[in-house]
């Protein structure tokens, strides 16, 4: 059983205050995704977690067990940095085998153990060299055998994948997903400021901004239902359209949020309209950048190619009831 | 092709002409003393006197400093005492401004930068001021005349310009990687350890550093530890020059023969030192 439990959980530099009130219940065999902008303070609760941090005021709780006070390699974690933090003096089979080796297991178990994590990882061939031998995707390979080996009950991911070209982050993404499916009895919390990746890796997500969680729910759920303005404006690239003022009238709301693939353009009249400034065909689907006098151009995904030119004025209508009203605090409302 | 001709022809431009010129002229400046001595010392009193730029020739080779450099003076005693002394100060200088330097960087305590402060100042006071307080203290600890004063005087001396240095190479170890180290459960002393590899560079330079000045010193050991079976290789030259008269070519022999031994730690530092800087920090 690897359940995280966090209760009311601050954490404060001083008089800094920068994770507020936290809540949170992660099930054994979940993969969560902490996501939000610079400085939301994501990093900050994982470090929490991980004990690198203090926890300022709060409980949490690994597997039944109140950690708060308890040191990092007791708590039953393994975390997997951005840099991948490897020794950069020892083998990858001595990188693996350090946390063993300093809890005086017999040599010949830690030969297994590192050598059935290497396995799942085909890291095999490589269990001799350095660190400085190996590419990008090796050494990340490398970290999170570290991180295998000490049979954690939950797995910390720090941003794991930014060092690596698009390519590689891909594959990655598939072999973290594949190897959460194998570790059922494991935990996996996993920071990113990619939207992207938590929205194809996480069962849930948890998005975070000033230090308080906004939303917590599955990737689904942050997409069609977001309970405030920030989140409906965090998830989904490209980002929501939002229509305030005069041009939220319509639907008698402070703001209105449509998502651009869930806007049309109609051929004549719609519920807006402006001028076309930009348009990019990208294969598959069509943007479209139309200016309607706000500061940010209101973007329209259409499938195909399409043919729109710079001055081009052009309506356009929300598709169905594919919207979202909120009021003037950000709240959602109903419709 | 038109650049590689540009750029043949820079190699020679005046400017480069002059600096070459420049460090030549210093080089030669810096390394023609040492030379002339190391010439000198295999010629006759006569021979140095006569023509004390020109290389030795049949007429005024001799080994005769060599000679008395053996017989008069106690040249392998000084030798040893010298070695000790150097070695012994390096290696505790090594080992205690590594602890220190990787607890202040480590250990975000509010005493730490005034600590690191106090290290800095350390280098800006000459130790020299303090030497009848220091006589006053080893006539107290009965360490007058013995090697362990000097030992413990040098590594005082040492300390605060390595911590300052090891400092700067311990603020390069990434922190993640202590920080994986303490998820692994390595205490202080093995994440210590982890970082030590890193710093390798900075525990060459801090020998280096720490060798020329002990080695060199004449007024410590004057001090501290002036009887025969205690003197070090300077204190142990001074035998050669006289009130009103000095014996020239073993002088110079002996000033030779001290060299020796720092050209060869130089080397053997000053090479891991180089290794460690190209070898680089791998992620």
């Amino acid at each position: 059983m690897a359940d995280v439990r966090i209760k009311n959980l601050f954490k404060r530099y001083g008089s800094v205050e920068v994770l507020k009130d936290i809540n949170l219940e992660i099930k054994s065999g979940e993969f969560v995704a902490f996501v939000g902008p610079s400085g939301c303070g994501k990093s900050t609760l994982l470090r929490c977690i991980s004990g690198l941090e203090e926890i300022t005021q709060g409980m949490l709780e690994i597997g039944g067990v109140d950690v708060t006070d308890v040191g990092p390699s007791k708590r039953g974690i393994a975390m997997v940095f951005q840099s991948y933090a490897l020794y950069p003096h020892m083998t990858v089979y001595d990188n693996m085998a350090y946390s063993l080796k300093l809890q005086k297991l017999p040599k010949e178990q830690i030969a297994e153990m590192v050598h059935a994590a290497a396995d799942k990882l085909q890291l095999t061939p490589y269990l001799k060299r350095h660190p400085r031998a190996l590419s990008g995707g090796q050494r990340q390979r490398v970290a999170i055998g570290r991180a295998i080996v000490r049979n954690p009950k939950v797995f910390l991911f720090d941003e794991p994948l930014s060092n690596l070209d698009a390519a590689l982050r891909v594959q990655m993404r598939m072999e973290i997903a594949q190897l959460n499916r194998n570790l059922p009895d494991t935990a996996m919390i996993y920071v990113t400021h990619d939207q992207v990746e938590a929205m194809t890796m996480a069962d849930r997500i948890v998005v975070l901004r000033d230090g308080v969680v906004q939303q917590v729910g599955t990737p689904m759920e942050l997409y069609e239902n977001p309970q405030t303005l920030f989140v409906a404006q965090f998830i989904g690239s490209p980002e929501m359209n939002f229509m305030t003022g005069k041009d939220a009238a319509t639907y008698r709301a402070a703001t209105v949020g449509v998502r651009p693939e869930h806007l049309a353009v109609e051929n004549s009249g719609g519920v807006w309209s402006g001028t076309v400034v930009h348009s990019e065909n990208l294969g598959p689907d069509s943007y479209v950048y139309i200016d309607m006098g706000a500061t940010k151009p209101v973007i329209i995904r259409e499938s195909g190619k399409t043919d729109y030119h710079a001055g081009d004025r052009l309506g356009f209508s929300p598709k169905g009831d594919h919207y979202h009203l909120f009021d003037a605090g950000g709240v959602p409302v109903a419709h | 092709m038109a650049t590689d001709n540009r750029k043949r022809k820079s190699s020679w431009s005046t400017d480069r002409i002059v600096v070459h010129g420049l460090l030549i002229f210093f080089v030669l400046l810096a390394l023609g003393p040492i030379f002339v001595v190391i010439l000198n010392s295999f010629k006759t009193t006569p021979g140095i006197f006569l023509g004390p730029f020109d290389p030795p020739n049949a007429k005024t080779f001799s080994m005769d400093g060599y000679g008395r450099v053996f017989t008069r003076g106690n040249i392998v005693g000084n030798y040893i005492n010298s070695l000790i002394v150097t070695v012994t100060t390096i290696v505790l200088t090594v080992v205690t401004s590594a602890f220190a330097a990787f607890a202040l960087v480590e250990y975000k305590v509010r005493l730490a930068p005034i600590l690191a402060g106090l290290f800095i100042v350390g280098i800006m006071l000459p130790i020299r001021l303090g030497t009848v307080p220091i006589l006053e203290i080893m006539i107290a600890w009965h360490l007058v005349d013995t090697l362990t004063s000097l030992i413990l005087v040098y590594t005082a001396m040492s300390i605060p310009i390595a911590v300052t240095l090891m400092i700067a190479y311990f603020r390069t170890v990434p922190t993640e990687l202590k920080e994986a180290a303490r998820i692994d459960g390595a205490g202080e002393f093995r994440t210590f350890l982890i970082a030590l590899p890193i710093v390798k560079p900075g525990l060459a330079a801090v020998a280096t550093l720490t060798m020329l000045p002990v080695w060199n010193d004449l007024w410590f050991p004057l001090i501290l530890a002036p009887s025969r079976q205690n003197q070090t290789v300077t204190l142990g030259v001074q035998q050669f020059v006289g009130q009103f008269m000095n014996d020239y070519p073993a002088l110079l022999a002996a000033l030779t023969l001290g060299i020796v031994p720092l050209v060869v730690l130089y080397v053997i530092f000053s090479r891991q030192f180089i290794r460690g800087l190209s070898q680089g920090v791998g992620k």
